[in-house]
């Protein structure tokens, strides 16, 4: 019993960082439209930034501030440097876009640190206590409650603040929102930048559990689809909601079904992406799409 | 001269240069262009599906790896002579997609590219569970084709020829199904996905055709790759593999049948060049042609070479009637903003 609940802690922690980027994800495509492929890789390449100035001797609090930071802003220049130039335009230039992105960024991450993996460390030390014969890290308490502080923090921006509300405006109607005064292409660049700066924050939230090289984010961005997928593209909440339940079925997965064990966990986001997108393609929070002629 | 003759000059030194290769080549040389004959099939089965259907994959890896181990498995632990592989290969992977295609595309194409890409990422992981049946990571020497004795032929020549047959064979089937009213179809979903099925198209059904016939080309190419190559292991498919074809038919030109082949010329030749420089040099430059490809050259290398051709003839340019699926204006605009 003992281990079941460790199991299911293990899995809500982990599941918080896959909410994190997927969150990204759905900032982004509810802004835009589009699915940033390369959100993974952005985020690896804030992690190693903040590896960087970690590895320079600045504070770790003040060297992931920093990243967090200059992700926004590189963000928010990859937006209005690259994709204003295709928003609105076909579903397969854009895909071709950000994946271009992914293999671009992933590679000058390798050219300018090397393949080879590191050490990260983490943001709430290694010290761990004991509930009822269950291990908790002080590490997978700070997880939750930073992904619990910034879902909140996004509730205030876009429930309670005029930026949000222009930004939510503009996504819903660009051309309205435009013609009532909304900067509209400012409000999708800080989107972007907003995305860039929470899978930052993914980033260096995994980094010290798995090692940080360049292919850090790639199946965390799997589950982070299959997380946005589950939850619904277009919802914040079910991004939280499906990053938890990706991340307690997967551990759970992992250690009872034997078949799967540690290789195969990569199935598990691919079965749950599958199977929520023929039963309800909408997600479980997600809006229904009419298509128009 | 016409448009036409100027396209028959081009596939005519196409075919000459391709046929001349292994005679003037040296043995690594041909080695390669075996491994690009091969390639070519791959992304002309991946165009299939996203330049003319419009549908989105990017775990095509999946299924060329599918051929690749069927191939092997077929001649080192059954002993079946090694042509028979090719079809069979591309068999199993048409059927494979058949069943993976089903469900996947019912999926919008983002979604689509969701699921496949998560498929490319658990590949090496699949091979190597079912270490079994695959050796796992240390991988299967396989055994390459000879070239029978009554051809005046060194191994490597005959190689280069065979898979070039193949590749051929695969070329003409798909330029001529492309042609017919199935093509038209096909490319009627990718543009108008409502107007065609109003017309009597069935989306769904020829969705999944094309999806399992471009799975298909993958498997064939597959096979030739581990007759090239004459090893298969997991490294060998990781989800690089998959996004190069990507990156080879977007070069080559989306939406062509001839673009597979610049495409494969492509991914052959800059990872050899690029690692001497830097082992990152290649996903650079690949990530790199993706972004500036569709700023520039939307039509890829098949598109820039229409371009000159229309030059050349002095025609003013027409409205192209297979045009790319991408970067055309006016399209794929939400309805609200027409």
């Amino acid at each position: 019993m003992e281990r079941f609940i460790q199991v299911i802690v293990d899995g809500i922690a982990t599941g918080s960082i896959y909410a994190a980027l997927a969150l990204a994800l759905v900032l982004i495509f509810r802004s835009t439209g589009i699915v940033n492929f390369a959100q993974g890789e952005m985020a690896m390449f804030s992690t190693f930034i903040a590896w960087g100035l970690y590895a320079g001797g600045v504070p770790l609090g003040l060297a992931v501030l920093t990243t967090l930071v200059l992700s926004f802003v590189a963000g928010m220049a990859i937006e209005r440097g690259l994709i204003r130039h295709f928003e609105g335009g076909e579903v397969l230039t854009l895909v071709i876009v950000t994946l271009g992105l992914f293999i671009l960024l992933n590679s000058l991450a390798g050219w300018i640190w090397g393949f080879g993996n590191r050490s990260f460390p983490s943001l709430f030390g290694d010290s761990t206590f004991d509930v009822g014969g269950v291990q908790l890290t002080w590490e997978s308490i700070g997880i939750v409650g930073v992904l619990l502080a910034v879902v909140g923090l996004l509730f205030l921006l876009f429930q309670r603040t005029k930026i949000g509300l222009a930004m939510r405006a503009a996504a819903l109607n660009p051309e309205s929102s435009g013609l009532v005064g909304v900067r509209v292409g400012r409000m999708l660049m800080l989107g972007w930048g907003l995305a860039a700066a929470l899978g930052a924050l993914a980033g260096v939230l995994v980094a010290p559990r798995l090692f940080l090289d360049v292919n850090l984010m790639g199946s965390v961005l799997i589950y982070a689809f299959a997380a946005a997928a589950l939850g619904g593209f277009d919802s914040a909440i079910g991004a939280v909601v499906g990053g938890w339940v990706i991340g307690v079925t997967e551990n759970l997965a992992g250690t009872y079904v034997d078949f799967i064990g540690a290789d195969l966990k990569i199935l598990v986001p691919l079965a749950i992406i599958f199977v929520v997108l023929l039963v309800r393609p909408t997600g479980l929070f997600g809006t229904r799409e009419v298509a128009r002629v | 001269m016409s448009d036409r003759t100027l396209r028959i000059a081009g596939l005519v030194v196409l075919i000459g240069f391709a046929v001349l290769v292994p005679f003037v080549f040296g043995p690594y040389r041909v080695g390669q262009f075996t491994l690009v004959a091969a390639y070519a099939v791959a992304a002309l089965g991946l165009n299939l599906l996203v330049g003319y259907n419009g549908q989105i994959s990017l775990g095509h890896g999946a299924f060329f790896a599918l051929g690749a181990y069927t191939a092997a498995l077929l001649i080192e632990k059954a002993n079946l002579p090694y042509l028979l592989t090719v079809p069979l290969a591309g068999v199993l992977a048409f059927a494979v997609g058949y069943v993976f295609g089903v469900p996947a595309l019912r999926l919008r194409g983002l979604y689509l590219a969701l699921v496949t890409l998560a498929l490319a990422v658990a590949t090496p992981q699949l091979i190597k569970r079912f270490d079994g049946l695959t050796e796992g990571t240390q991988g299967m020497t396989v055994e390459q084709p000879e070239s029978p004795g009554w051809l005046p032929l060194a191994d490597d020549q005959f190689l280069y020829l065979l898979t070039l047959v193949v590749a051929a064979i695969m070329f003409a089937l798909a330029w001529s199904l492309m042609r017919s009213q199935v093509g038209r179809a096909v490319q009627a979903v990718r543009d108008e996905e409502i107007p065609a099925s109003t017309l009597g198209v069935d989306l769904a059904s020829t969705k999944t055709r094309v999806f399992a016939l471009s799975a298909g080309y993958a498997g064939v190419a597959g096979a030739l790759y581990v007759f090239a190559i004459g090893f298969v292991a997991p490294e060998a498919f990781t989800v690089t593999i998959s996004l190069a074809f990507l990156a080879a038919i977007v070069v080559g030109g989306l939406a062509t049948i001839v673009g597979a082949v610049f495409g494969a010329l492509f991914i052959e030749f800059v990872p050899v060049y690029a690692s001497d420089v830097n082992d990152a040099l290649t996903g650079v430059i690949y990530g790199g042609v993706l972004i500036l490809a569709m700023f520039l050259l939307p039509g890829g290398v098949a598109g820039l070479l229409r371009r000159i051709r229309e030059l050349v003839a002095r025609r003013p340019a027409e409205e192209e009637v297979r045009r790319p699926a991408v970067a055309t204006e006016g399209r794929g605009v939400p309805a609200g903003k027409t």
